[in-house]
């Protein structure tokens, strides 16, 4: 997973590219005619949401990885997706609530799709739970990896199981039927914000994997000091 | 074909036991080690019967207690029965798994299990349906309860609730078997397993409760043949995952 991109450029590119995304969500684009200025945080609701859900496909991956390969850097690169998703998912949960209040009229709601983000939070709690609480150092990288793939299959259980359940989300406003839909401009800065939080998503899992590595690093020295 | 085993000059014969007759069991016959497997814990539960009278009694109590905090109604407790089910066979679930896995680490049993010649499917396999026959003889004690105490007759819907108890039991102790193995493995167990069990086991005690419902409250065939096909494919999705997944844990 050691990339030879440089990590300050990455740094800088993700700073310039979430400015870029400010601006085209507070001045480029439009006003939305029924919510107002408030819709505007969809943009970063949205962005936060899609790389919270790939976050976990992440731990699914590297957890694979680990126990497929007892490959350590993907365990390193399983946990650093953990952490970073879990807070991307915290920002969903915060965003979410601020979004609903003035349009729907309510904080929250029990509807299928914030259950599954909640759901999915609660996942990433018992990912990074567990990762604390194993009392034995060296069982923590496989016991994690079950624990990642059984999540991983719970969100997948989630996105049939949702098909199942009523929705008050306006999922049918994009991609819904006719008359639904996102003005281009919309769209364009949409995918610009996303794109901003992916690259700053992807600069917080180097710099977390690198944690692990260095950790890692650290024990296997201490290791050896005592013996 | 059977051996004898010598007994161990142990107070407490059970640990030894079980693992002398899984390495004679010469053949490793996947079925037979499961069976083994099986038919031990179903022993020390008779011998000690901790696990289950613990989780008959909190499932009464779970059953009891929900009368008494939604002081309502007939009409409107018998409308929550089966989510209260679901809730109290879960909770009482949970209870049993813990221990289900925390005792054979206690004992230094577990080493024994992960040294053995047997597949770890097999292993998971006795040890699920350990659980299973556990915790549905808890759901039957919490079922009688709640008819009992709510005057609710399951007679009509009998066939559709059972084959929903089950196919829900089946998917929610498979994951109870695997998580209370990983949760063995840490500080604070008892929080773990739920922390770990119920956003995993959600859409098992969503759907099942679901289901149940509709078949208590005599909703058509075809809704209520829709619900049991729902529990049972999630439910299977996740025994067929656990399954898979277990020799990952038991590894050390």
């Amino acid at each position: 997973m050691r990339s030879k991109f440089p990590m300050s450029l990455h740094l800088a590119i993700s700073l310039a590219w979430m400015v870029i995304a400010l601006y085209l969500i507070f001045l480029y684009a439009p006003e939305e005619m029924t919510m107002g200025e408030v819709q505007r945080i969809f943009y970063i609701h949205f962005s936060l949401a899609m790389t919270a859900l790939f976050g976990y496909f992440f731990v699914f991956i590297g957890s694979i990885g680990y126990l497929w390969r007892r490959s350590r850097a993907a365990d390193d690169f399983a946990v650093a997706t953990a952490e970073v998703g879990f807070v991307y998912c915290c920002g969903v949960l915060v965003t979410g609530p601020l979004w609903a209040k003035p349009v729907w009229g309510i904080w929250w709601t029990w509807d299928a799709r914030l259950t599954s983000t909640f759901i999915l939070w609660l996942l990433y709690i018992a990912y990074l739970m567990l990762r604390a609480y194993v009392t034995s150092p060296g069982r923590i990288e496989s016991l994690a990896a079950v624990v990642g793939t059984l999540g991983f299959i719970t969100s997948i259980v989630d996105y049939m199981a949702i098909r199942w359940w009523r929705t008050q989300h306006p999922q049918p406003v994009i991609g819904g039927g006719e008359g639904s839909g996102l003005e281009p401009s919309m769209w364009l800065t949409t995918f610009v914000t996303w794109g901003a939080f992916l690259c700053l998503y992807f600069y917080l899992v180097r710099l977390r994997t690198g944690i692990a590595r260095g950790r890692r690093a650290v024990s296997l020295a201490r290791q050896q000091l005592a013996a | 074909m059977r051996f004898r085993v010598a007994r161990l000059p142990t107070a407490n014969c059970r640990l030894p036991t079980a693992y002398c007759r899984l390495s004679t069991v010469n053949s490793t016959e996947p079925l037979t080690a499961a069976w083994t497997i099986f038919v031990k814990d179903l022993r020390v539960e008779w011998r000690s019967r901790e696990s289950l009278s613990a989780m008959c009694v909190f499932g009464i109590l779970v059953v009891f207690l929900f009368n008494f905090s939604f002081n309502t109604g007939r009409e409107e407790s018998l409308r929550m029965l089966p989510g209260l089910l679901w809730i109290a066979f879960a909770f009482a679930g949970v209870l049993g798994f813990n221990r289900s896995f925390a005792a054979e680490r206690e004992n230094g049993c577990i080493e024994a299990l992960a040294l053995a010649p047997v597949d770890p499917a097999a292993i998971f396999a006795g040890k699920l349906l350990a659980n299973l026959v556990f915790l549905g003889i808890a759901e039957a004690v919490m079922v009688f309860a709640a008819a009992l105490w709510y005057n609710f007759s399951f007679v009509a819907a009998l066939g559709s609730f059972s084959a929903i108890a089950l196919l829900g039991t089946l998917g929610y102790a498979a994951l109870g078997t695997i998580f209370g193995a990983i949760a063995a493995n840490t500080r604070m167990r008892e929080v773990m397993l739920p922390v770990l069990q119920f956003p995993v086991a959600f859409w098992i005690l969503v759907l099942s409760s679901d289901a149940s419902a509709d078949a208590l409250r005599g909703a058509p065939a075809v809704t209520v043949r829709g619900g049991i096909e729902r529990v049972g494919a999630v439910s299977l999705v996740f025994t067929v995952a656990s399954f898979l997944l277990f020799e990952y844990v038991l590894e050390e």
